[in-house]
């Protein structure tokens, strides 16, 4: 009998150990796609609150002056080495300053962590505030002319900071496994367990492989029935299935958000979510290549990746497990200042007026 | 009754060890005495050995420690030869077959050479098995019906890593040795050939798996059921039909119409058993060689139906004007 009973207890602790890591049921579904699909978009009610919470965006403390004359003389007029907000008037540009040391400095330096005490506020001795005129830039940049992916709702430097002074979400390229002296063991980087890829075996850093400017052709699936000439191959499958894993953790979403799983590759059956994150892989590469990259002499070598390149941008750094970041709400009634009527003339970034020593 | 009615071994019969029939021929003789073991008799027969292990024997066994040694070793190389976390990442570890570069050419060692030799060894074994399980049937005077049972499973291993490979151009295009990886590299095959789930061949392997497991569950829940009326002695019974096996054929000619019988119960298991692999491997040379996106195949041949669009229609933004690749 006590055999049994210590048999029925071990059973119990094994199924406890193997379940461990799953989410309860019931989990809600809302179909989308048409019935039979099985294309629904899943939802945890016991997670919503957390969801809700972690993307509160706070009132504005102070209402939007206008770009009118009533808000002063342009800022560009008052203050020197004003390179990118050269449009906004003095109670704009006072405001998104304020509005900047909330979202982005540590409480307990506001404006000095950008602005080093005793210096003009003119100087751009600091680095910080060299990224984050490069930041303002990008910010502009990706309402302007990234429409097709962000949409009306636009970003701000909260959609991806959220309080923190380097977003939480962000990639550095992975170093290469050491071979040592290349006789055995190598991972092919893959085959490790990774949350990159969601702890699959797919190979870990899709990042430098997909989202640079040079990137890897996302397509692997052939697009003729018979065999014509298509090179793709397995490894590649796997490489690209990476991706999107990520942005599926990225979004907090499965495969049918964008896809009807009965054939990847097919447009005609995709969910309009396809072609805006389709968007989003171009727009990402872009950032990485024109705002993020020219600041690798900007950066103290602390804040970058263990092979001296920059933090760069992927799905997660905006989306943090929302489909949309912060759920959607656009922020940007509110600070208009962010997103100029016409796009940026040049999407060259505005370099610092002196480089930065170190 | 009760000792009927239960889902477990009830009965051991237990003998003095039993050494089996003279051995004909052959430098070899059995290996180690009989054991006898409780726990064993409660799920099968409760003598343990003696074992033939015989030249094919052994040199399967070496053939597949070498394999077993090379993808084991590599995957501790590839953990620096750290013992916990060999054990803590063992499912992710892997070795993998060559990259698409090199073809069907031998690549560096570290770069595929391990991959190839691990299969050359493991095929070996496997083959050497094969043989074996062929020759000690015949030694016994058994069909032999187990070994071509077994080469049905061979032909699904020789296609995934050896047969399409070749036919492809390419060792990449083979199966990596590990538990996560292969896993997911059949996910990667079905992706990238437009999922597998529509090639007809797989339809049909599937069919025959579950079908072996509907099958199998049959037949033992059948002869249990029966065996209150001497229906466990079913090889007698193909001849000689007592009230046991009237009983069975009653019972599901009452339930649907049709029954089996002892004997052809048995074919039908070995024949849903072995076509799982046979249509498999079928299925699986046909990939990439003559089909290269078996969804559109099967729309093309109108397999896969078509269904109502409800979301607005997206075209492939790459195809419109100024799009980036």
């Amino acid at each position: 009998m006590n055999a049994r009973r210590l048999g029925i207890a071990a059973v119990l602790a094994g199924a406890a150990l193997a379940l461990a890591g799953c989410e309860r049921p019931p989990i809600d579904t809302v179909q989308r796609g048409y019935r039979g699909l099985a294309m629904g978009v899943v939802a945890n009610p016991r997670t919503e609150a957390q969801l809700l919470q972690a993307n509160y965006v706070a009132p504005p403390s102070s209402p939007e002056p206008g770009s009118g004359a009533d808000g002063g003389p342009l800022a560009s007029s008052i203050y020197t080495n004003v390179q990118v907000l050269k449009d906004l008037n003095v109670a704009q540009f006072s405001r998104l300053m304020v509005a900047m040391s909330e979202w982005v400095a540590p409480a307990d330096q506001a404006c000095a962590y950008c602005h080093t005490p005793g210096e003009e506020l003119s100087s751009d001795s600091n680095y910080r505030k060299v990224v984050a005129r490069q930041m303002l830039a990008m910010t502009r940049h990706i309402n302007s002319s990234w429409k097709p992916h962000v949409a009306a709702t636009g970003v701000t430097c909260y959609t991806c900071h959220r309080g923190n002074a380097v977003p939480k979400y962000t990639w550095t390229q992975a170093p290469a496994q050491d071979l040592g002296s290349n006789f055995a063991g190598n991972r092919d980087g893959q085959n490790a367990p990774s949350m990159v890829v969601g702890l699959t075996s797919m190979p870990n850093d899709p990042f430098t492989t997909y989202l640079n400017e040079h990137a890897t052709n996302i397509r692997v699936i052939s697009a003729t029935a018979l065999p014509a000439g298509s090179t793709r191959n397995i490894k590649q499958t796997e490489a690209s299935y990476g991706l999107m894993i990520h942005m599926s953790n990225a979004l907090g979403q499965n495969c049918t958000f964008c896809h009807n799983s009965r054939s990847f590759a097919e447009w005609n059956q995709s969910t309009p979510q396809r072609a805006t994150a389709w968007h989003g892989i171009r727009m990402v590469r872009d950032l990485n290549e024109q705002y993020l990259k020219p600041l690798t002499s900007v950066f103290p070598a602390n804040r970058k990746g263990p092979l001296g390149d920059v933090a760069k941008v992927n799905c997660e750094t905006c989306h943090q497990g929302a489909y949309k970041p912060l759920l959607g709400q656009s922020m940007l009634p509110d600070y208009p200042e962010l997103a100029p009527a016409a796009p940026a003339a040049t999407a060259a970034p505005a370099g610092p007026a002196a480089p930065v020593a170190k | 009754m009760a000792e009927y009615q239960n889902f477990f071994t009830r009965i051991q019969v237990r003998s003095p060890a039993y050494p089996g029939v003279p051995l004909k021929g052959g430098i070899w003789k059995r290996s180690g005495g009989s054991l006898f073991s409780y726990w064993l008799g409660r799920i099968g027969d409760f003598q343990v050995g003696p074992i033939y292990l015989g030249t094919l024997g052994l040199a399967s066994i070496l053939c597949g420690f070498v394999a077993i040694e090379i993808i084991g070793l590599n995957m501790f190389a590839s953990v620096n030869w750290d013992p916990i976390q060999f054990l803590r990442q063992l499912p992710w570890l892997a070795l993998e077959p060559p990259a698409p570069e090199y073809g069907l050419h031998f690549p560096p060692l570290n770069q595929g050479g391990w991959w190839l030799m691990a299969g050359f060894f493991l095929t070996t074994s496997i083959l050497l098995w094969w043989a074996r399980t062929y020759r000690r049937a015949r030694a016994l005077g058994l069909g032999t019906h187990v070994a071509w049972a077994f080469a049905a499973a061979i032909w699904l291993y020789l296609v995934l890593g050896f047969i399409r490979p070749l036919l492809m151009g390419s060792w990449s295009e083979a199966v990596p040795f590990g538990i996560f990886p292969h896993l997911d590299w059949t996910a990667a095959f079905s992706l990238r050939y437009g999922n597998l789930f529509y090639n007809p061949f797989h339809m049909l392997s599937i069919a025959f798996l579950y079908g072996s497991a509907l099958v199998f569950a049959m037949h033992g829940g059948t002869i249990l059921a029966v065996s209150r009326f001497g229906g466990d002695r079913e090889v007698e019974q193909i001849v000689d039909r007592g009230t046991a096996a009237e009983r069975a054929a009653l019972f599901w000619r009452w339930t649907m119409g049709f029954n089996a019988t002892m004997e052809s119960i048995h074919r039908w298991a070995w024949w849903f058993a072995v076509l799982c692999p046979l249509c498999g491997g079928i299925g699986i040379l046909l990939t990439g060689t003559v089909v290269d996106n078996w969804y559109l195949w099967a729309v093309k041949h109108g397999v896969a139906p078509s269904y109502p669009q409800v979301f607005p229609s997206v075209p492939d933004p790459a195809t419109l004007p100024g799009a980036q690749p």
